[in-house]
């Protein structure tokens, strides 16, 4: 009897030692762990060597802390996908994460990231970073969720070769809509066989149909895909039929390339690699990270680039102010909403985006400076010969409501430039099919009409 | 011990229960987990993500409003049909029949030309494919050789394009099966019906195919489950564009669960494939079943 009883208790005891060593361990003690999760790859390494340096600085200032870095091997895409499926389990969510802009919204609503307000509002370096590059890490709420760490912009680049031959005034800075259609019709005229002004529209090129062509002419209209105040989509916009018209007369008059090509995914490679290089190509919208391309070591290395190329920020419609627009993405840094030690990790974001670290960063990767102090440093300046022209277009640039319920919108617009490109439907038509397709995704509450 | 003794009987089946069990893990598993998805509002991300909610059979009444879903549903149909039953398993048998009269060398050259395209990674296949069907493709460069009208097929006739790239890729698994099943047809039966007078059609309609007919029905069982499932060779062609012109029910599921980030109306359409897959798979049981007496 005696026997079973102090069996039992120490089965007990055993029980009880094994569950408190199962609780958490207080907090200002002890070893403390940071996980950060990140992309890397072979053509990749900058955000690599940034968190390398970042962790050797801050385990040095903060001693008892470990910061284990989780670089994951993978292109965009993958990436996400990985991410997310590790952030559905608050038992494998790192603590510190590099994450799409474009996710931060959808990952907010999922409960995923954790809200920084409190804690930037202590960063003195907060008040350096640009305002239009803060709006990437807002949420519906209002909130900042999350630290840009560089962003791009969109632009007209320009072939100077194909503007001299149609006799256009270089340096090409269009102020209208109109400016581009008549210049693209001297350029037609003079040089029949030349494509004179390239804009993406159809499914086949996806995200870049409304990233490098459709929203730079729907914000440059004054309206808007998605109204911030109401929290709802806009429908039955003037603007919204303007851009589908532009396109249709683009198209039309046959000034940008055949339908059938346009819709081809792979149509950009023969942009960058085959008809800017050989001057057959007047100008198209494409990202600040260009350049990157035509680079020694790039994907199309172009030696002439740099003489042969020009850059001009797309106009709004008629001109009005601020005069041109632009569309951004990038990437930030974000914390997890399940970590266990949030001061810790939000530190250590701010070490990693302290000036030091974010100028090497985003000369080493093409980026575009978020931070007003690396933007005015001489290093990044002279990074490519377009870094000024590109990096001057944030203080008009836009971002994507990429609200969860943003990729079916963004596939709708899609569908409607490929409608009307193809002559299936006039921009009328195809704005009311838009407008039905945004009704059926989000609901017709969550709609409005402006 | 009796021969029936219970425990002996169950006995018999230890040495299957590992497959049973990896079956069960591997296979069952993930169909089950996909059709469970399909019952709820799971995303990759957004509000659902961590806490999807159970919402009943709701996938699969907007599937059936959806106006994409039928378009995928009948372009599946097409495909598996153009592709796996009429042109690979067609194909396939007259080559396996064609090669046993031509002479050895021919044979030979063809059957390595049919099979390399077989041999090649999915990837490649479809980018070679996009090379050879694309504007300023081979086949507009032959073509425009031969003085002919180019065309701009990808665009014009998707369908058409995936299912000529699935027949040259797939062909050979046909093929090879075909030609096993041919050297087992007894030479006797055949010289036989020749003494009787059976032109070489009739033998082949009368004799050689109802011999085969085992080898036709499991061939065909085995393509149509695969064509089913092709996925890369369409999103390299064509993206399942335009407007959704070759978006059959792989690319849809894709781009529902990954792309929009819809696991739940994503693995809804996973579960009709899946269902469909099993009608043809259960079809063709049929007909090897109905040959034996």
């Amino acid at each position: 009897m005696l026997r079973r009883v102090s069996k039992t208790v120490s089965l007990v005891a055993a029980a009880v030692l094994a569950l408190s060593a199962c609780t958490p361990a207080d907090p200002s003690g002890g070893n403390r762990t940071i996980k950060v999760a990140y992309q890397k790859t072979d053509s990749f390494t900058a955000l690599d060597t940034m968190f390398q340096d970042a962790k050797k600085e801050f385990e040095a200032a903060n001693q008892g802390v470990t910061i284990e870095l989780q670089p994951i091997q993978a292109n965009d895409d993958d990436y996400g996908t990985k991410l997310a499926l590790a952030l559905r389990s608050p038992s494998t969510a790192p603590d510190v994460f590099y994450e799409d802009t474009f996710k931060v919204r959808s990952d907010v609503d999922a409960g995923y990231l954790l809200n920084l307000d409190s804690r930037l509002a202590g960063w003195g370096d907060w008040a350096k970073f640009d305002d239009a590059a803060k709006e990437a890490g807002t949420a519906d709420d209002g909130g900042t969720y999350a630290v840009p760490l560089g962003t791009d912009t969109r632009a007209i680049w320009y072939n100077k070769k194909v503007f001299e031959a149609a006799g256009v005034e270089l340096p090409w800075r269009p102020s209208s809509w109109q400016d581009i259609l008549e210049t693209a019709r001297k350029i037609k005229a003079a040089s029949p066989d030349v494509i004179p002004f390239n804009m993406y529209a159809g499914k086949g090129t996806g995200e870049g149909t409304v990233m490098q062509g459709f929203y730079e002419l729907l914000y440059g209209t004054g309206s808007s895909l998605y109204d911030q105040d109401s929290k709802k989509w806009v429908v039955g916009s003037a603007g919204f039929k303007d851009s589908l018209a532009f396109l249709h007369t683009l198209y039309q008059e046959k000034l940008a390339v055949p339908p059938a090509e346009a819709l081809d995914p792979n149509v950009w490679k023969k942009v960058f690699g085959e008809w800017f290089p050989k001057a057959k190509l007047g100008a198209t919208v494409e990202g600040s990270y260009a350049p990157s391309f035509w680079q020694d070591g790039g994907s199309y290395a172009w030696p002439g680039y740099g003489q042969e190329m020009g850059v001009a920020p797309f106009p709004t419609q008629k001109g009005a102010a601020p005069g041109a627009v632009s569309m951004s993405g990038g990437w930030t840094l974000a914390v997890g909403a399940d970590t266990k030690q949030p001061d810790l990790a939000f530190n250590f974001v701010t070490t990693a985006l302290n000036a030091e670290n974010s100028l090497a960063f985003t000369v080493a990767s093409s980026q575009i400076a978020v931070r007003t102090d690396v933007a005015a440093d001489p290093g990044y300046q002279s990074a490519n010969p377009f870094v000024k022209d590109v990096s001057g277009l944030v203080a008009v640039t836009h971002f994507r409501p990429a609200t969860s319920d943003y990729p079916r919108i963004s596939a709708a617009v899609q569908e409607a430039t490929e409608a009307v490109i193809t002559g299936n439907r006039t921009p009328e038509e195809a704005a009311a099919a838009y407008d039905a397709a945004v009704a059926g995704i989000v609901g017709g509450d969550k709609t409005i009409r402006k | 011990m009796p021969a029936n003794h219970p425990g002996r009987q169950a006995l018999r089946y230890l040495p299957v229960l590992p497959a049973v069990v990896l079956l069960a893990v591997f296979l069952a598993g993930p169909v089950l987990w996909a059709f469970h998805a399909s019952l709820t509002n799971a995303g990759l991300t957004g509000r659902h993500a961590r806490n999807p909610e159970w919402v009943g059979l709701e996938n699969y009444q907007r599937l059936l409003q959806d106006p994409a879903f039928p378009l995928s549903l009948a372009l599946t149909v097409l495909f598996v049909a153009g592709s796996a039953i009429l042109g690979q398993n067609v194909l396939g048998l007259a080559l396996a029949v064609l090669m046993r009269r031509a002479r050895p060398a021919v044979s030979a050259t063809v059957g390595t030309a049919v099979v390399a395209a077989w041999v090649l990674p999915e990837i490649v296949a479809a980018f070679a494919a996009y090379a050879f069907f694309s504007r300023d493709g081979t086949l507009n460069q032959l073509l425009g050789a031969a003085g002919l009208a180019e065309g701009d097929w990808l665009y014009a006739v998707p369908m058409v394009a995936v299912i000529l790239a699935n027949v040259w890729r797939g062909t050979a698994f046909s093929m090879l099966v075909y030609r096993a099943a041919l050297n087992g047809v007894p030479a006797e039966l055949t010289e036989a019906a020749q003494m009787d007078g059976a032109s070489a059609w009739q033998r082949l309609a009368f004799i050689t195919l109802p011999v085969i007919r085992g080898s036709i029905a499991t061939n065909l069982m085995l393509v149509t489950l695969q064509t089913l499932a092709v996925f890369t060779l369409i999103w390299v062609m064509t993206a399942g564009g335009p407007a959704n012109g070759s978006t059959t029910l792989p690319v849809l599921a894709y781009q529902e669960a990954f792309k929009f980030g819809d696991i739940g109306y994503g693995t809804a359409v996973a579960t009709v494939l899946i269902l469909i897959g099993g009608l043809f798979g259960a079809a063709y049981l049929r007909l090897l079943r109905e040959q034996k007496p």
